[in-house]
């Protein structure tokens, strides 16, 4: 599971280099997310502008981090993809996760 | 609507999660899966996914075995059989899939996410056991 982080004042963004995160790579993720969780910030921006599909398995394990990076820190995303939104909107997670329509790189300035 | 000319796919996979992206990516290549609109690829690839990620996870939870998925299009819909060889469902019948409240953080649902896509996303689903085979079925409407 390749993440990279970037971070951008109190700001720490992870972009997903990968196109998929589902049951063959969800505990890799979350494993990987522990680790790069880790760099103090205030806020986490999750990039997965580069993630095309996820299923339950890699869903259940982005509330995994939502959860392990919380309460004090909230898991954000960006970049979602069409059929990304599609599993986030039916399953009503997207009412769970701040959700932000640009790229984590226009977050600079926005919050 | 989309026209989608009848034609048929078939894959089997072994039952792994490896096995079941590198199924997806094979079966989505081919006609029919990959003449739909990406919005319609998109919904094949979740009900898909859930089916043979369940199907990996509890039917051959305990013995690995083999995978056959069957689409095609029928009138204007495309429908699907999925065959294992594994467990039988718990008590003969689909799980009921419903999404759970969604209520404090630190009760945030991790999972079941699965049957509840599947049930949203597909029409008909049918459950058979025969001869120590697992028959499931459903279809998807086309555009």
């Amino acid at each position: 599971m390749n993440l990279t982080t970037d971070l951008q004042g109190d700001l720490l963004v992870i972009h997903v280099m990968e196109d998929r995160i589902d049951a063959a790579s969800a505990i890799q993720f979350k494993d990987r997310m522990r680790e790069v969780t880790q760099t103090v910030s205030a806020r986490v921006v999750l990039d997965l502008s580069r993630v095309a599909f996820i299923d339950s398995s890699g869903l259940g394990a982005v509330v995994a981090v939502l959860k392990a990076v919380g309460p004090v820190r909230k898991l954000e995303l960006a970049g979602l993809t069409a059929t990304v939104q599609k599993v986030f909107r039916l399953t009503r997670m997207d009412s769970v996760f701040v959700i932000h329509d640009q790229f984590p790189g226009a977050l600079k300035n926005a919050s | 609507m989309v026209h989608i000319s009848s034609s048929a796919a078939q894959i089997a996979i072994a039952s792994n999660p490896v096995e079941v992206r590198e199924g997806l990516r094979r079966l989505l290549g081919m006609s029919p899966l990959c003449q739909l609109s990406d919005d319609a690829r998109g919904t094949a690839e979740i009900v898909l996914a859930e089916a043979l990620n369940n199907i990996v996870e509890h039917a051959y939870a305990e013995t690995a075995g083999s995978i056959e998925v069957c689409v095609q299009v029928i009138a204007d819909h495309l429908c699907y059989q999925i065959t294992d060889h594994g467990l039988p469902m718990p008590k003969g019948v689909l799980p009921e899939g419903h999404l759970r409240a969604i209520g404090p953080l630190e009760e945030l649902p991790e999972g079941g996410f699965g049957w509840f896509l599947i049930r949203t996303l597909a029409l008909d689903l049918a459950y058979q056991r025969i001869d120590g085979r697992n028959l499931l079925s459903f279809r998807v409407e086309i555009g």
